[in-house]
């Protein structure tokens, strides 16, 4: 869990700032000149199986955690009061990690599928400036972005720290500076990929 | 403190074994002193339902003194009640107040199979312990005690380790059942002293294993452990342990 995490974790920097492109605002020249490249590079290409196995396996052990956790207590309890012990988000990583794969998938569907056909049948550059454009002028689709990164924001606090303990790291200097690197990397991917559904969708970005 | 007396209604989980099906049974206590602790409450119940012919509640209980670790009652959705770092028989009435409805189930976990009423079968814990948790001592004449030079640091974090009752509160709180803060500070306490280097691989790997075998479910560091225990355990004995089971996992050749 924590090693394809911290790897999924490192993949959402280079995602976010290559797509944060888009904020120069040129009409998508760079963007565009950005993704091809990607596209076209062998060692993108290479790291793309890494980052579908990555996703995969990550939620195939969440999966088998679940599996094993739920078994573990077949009697609940009447009364909790879990909020008095942990926090919500801690407790809820395998409903928010549910909604994440929900929304990658459509996501996928959204931006991938598309870019792939456009990359094998045939030799026309595709604009996948003008396609974010057109999906996100949906505001259905642009509401469902924003609720589905509010789920990974909540994901990603507890998760990359979760990542450090699990690996044996846990110091009374050290823990609190990853647990304040975990708020400002969360805090800064998620507002950057926030404001592209929005910004695009009102026009800002044109 | 102000002493005051109140009645209560107790809603107490009944189970005739390991095998039956329980179910909820409400009780009403009278005239419950603010300082009686809470296991003293269960005696003046378990009196009166006697007198009345009536089966008593069976739950753990040993030492009365929070240092046991045999009390364990999953007290209004808490392990061992309300209050931080406190045993069930340390909680006293004065936590509650007059006309409350207070509801009382056993640890619930696959690896601890409820024995009768409030009482569960935690040998589960002890098998862990017998697959590592002790140094091989040769016999003969007692070493003398300072012989080795230790750490202050190190003594000290192998005490705090070595602070934890077994009473399985951690178990209880983690929403998965995890047994990690148990074992964690039975790894830690020896791991952490020269004694127990020798077979500090060996120890975290048959303990861990033994661990799984027994159902526990996994941590998910959601810290709920560290947070009801009644010893105050803190969670840097689990990632402690998990540096210790990378390790020996790759040291280890079969």
């Amino acid at each position: 869990m924590a090693f394809t995490g911290l790897f999924l974790i490192l993949f959402l920097i280079v995602h976010a700032g290559i797509n944060s492109s888009i904020f120069l605002n040129d009409g998508g020249e760079t963007f565009n000149t950005v993704a091809h490249f990607m596209s076209h590079n062998w060692i993108i290409r290479f790291l793309e199986i890494g980052l579908i196995v990555g996703i995969i396996v990550h939620a195939i052990q969440g999966i088998v955690l679940w599996k094993q956790n739920v078994a573990a207590r077949p009697v609940g309890y009447a009364v909790t009061k879990a909020g008095k012990n942990s926090t919500w988000y801690s407790r809820s990583m395998g409903l928010l990690g549910t909604l994440v794969l929900i929304f990658l998938i459509i996501h996928f569907s959204h931006f991938y599928v598309g870019t792939k056909v456009a990359l094998y049948s045939g030799d026309q550059p595709h604009n996948l400036f003008e396609e974010m454009k057109l999906i996100f002028s949906s505001p259905l689709i642009v509401a469902f972005y924003i609720f589905s990164l509010i789920a990974l924001f909540w994901h990603l606090i507890h998760g990359f720290q979760s990542a450090f303990q699990t690996f044996g790291l846990n110091h009374k200097r050290y823990t609190p500076i990853i647990k304040a690197a975990g708020w400002v990397y969360t805090i800064i991917i998620i507002t950057a990929f926030a404001l592209m559904p929005l910004l695009m969708h009102f026009g800002v970005i044109a | 403190m102000e002493h005051y007396n109140m009645n209560l209604t107790l809603k107490v989980w009944k189970q005739k074994n390991s095998s039956a099906k329980g179910n909820f049974e409400n009780y009403q206590v009278s005239n419950i002193s603010s300082e009686m602790s809470f296991l003293e409450m269960f005696d003046v119940l378990n009196e009166k339902l006697i007198a009345e012919g009536k089966e008593p509640i069976t739950f753990d209980h040993d030492c009365r003194e929070g240092i046991c670790g045999a009390c364990s009652m999953y007290i209004d959705g808490q392990p061992h009640g309300p209050w931080q770092q406190n045993t069930t028989c340390q909680l006293h009435m004065r936590a509650f107040k007059n006309g409350d409805t207070i509801v009382v189930e056993p640890w619930r976990s696959k690896a601890f199979p409820v024995i009768k009423d409030l009482m569960v079968d935690r040998t589960a814990f002890d098998r862990i312990i017998q697959a590592g948790g002790y140094i091989s001592v040769n016999t003969g004449n007692a070493v003398d005690a300072n012989a080795i030079p230790v750490d202050k640091r190190n003594a000290d974090e192998a005490f705090n380790a070595a602070a934890c009752i077994g009473c399985g509160a951690c178990v209880a709180a983690c929403k998965n059942s995890s047994a990690m803060l148990f074992v964690s500070a039975k790894v830690s306490q020896l791991a952490l002293l020269p004694q127990g280097v020798p077979e500090k691989e060996t120890r975290v790997l048959n303990m861990v294993a033994q661990m799984d075998k027994e159902g526990f479910g996994n941590c998910t560091n959601t810290y709920a452990c560290e947070a009801e225990c009644p010893k105050g355990i803190s969670v840097i004995n689990i990632a402690r342990m998990n540096r210790e089971f990378l390790g020996a996992g790759l040291n280890d050749e079969g």
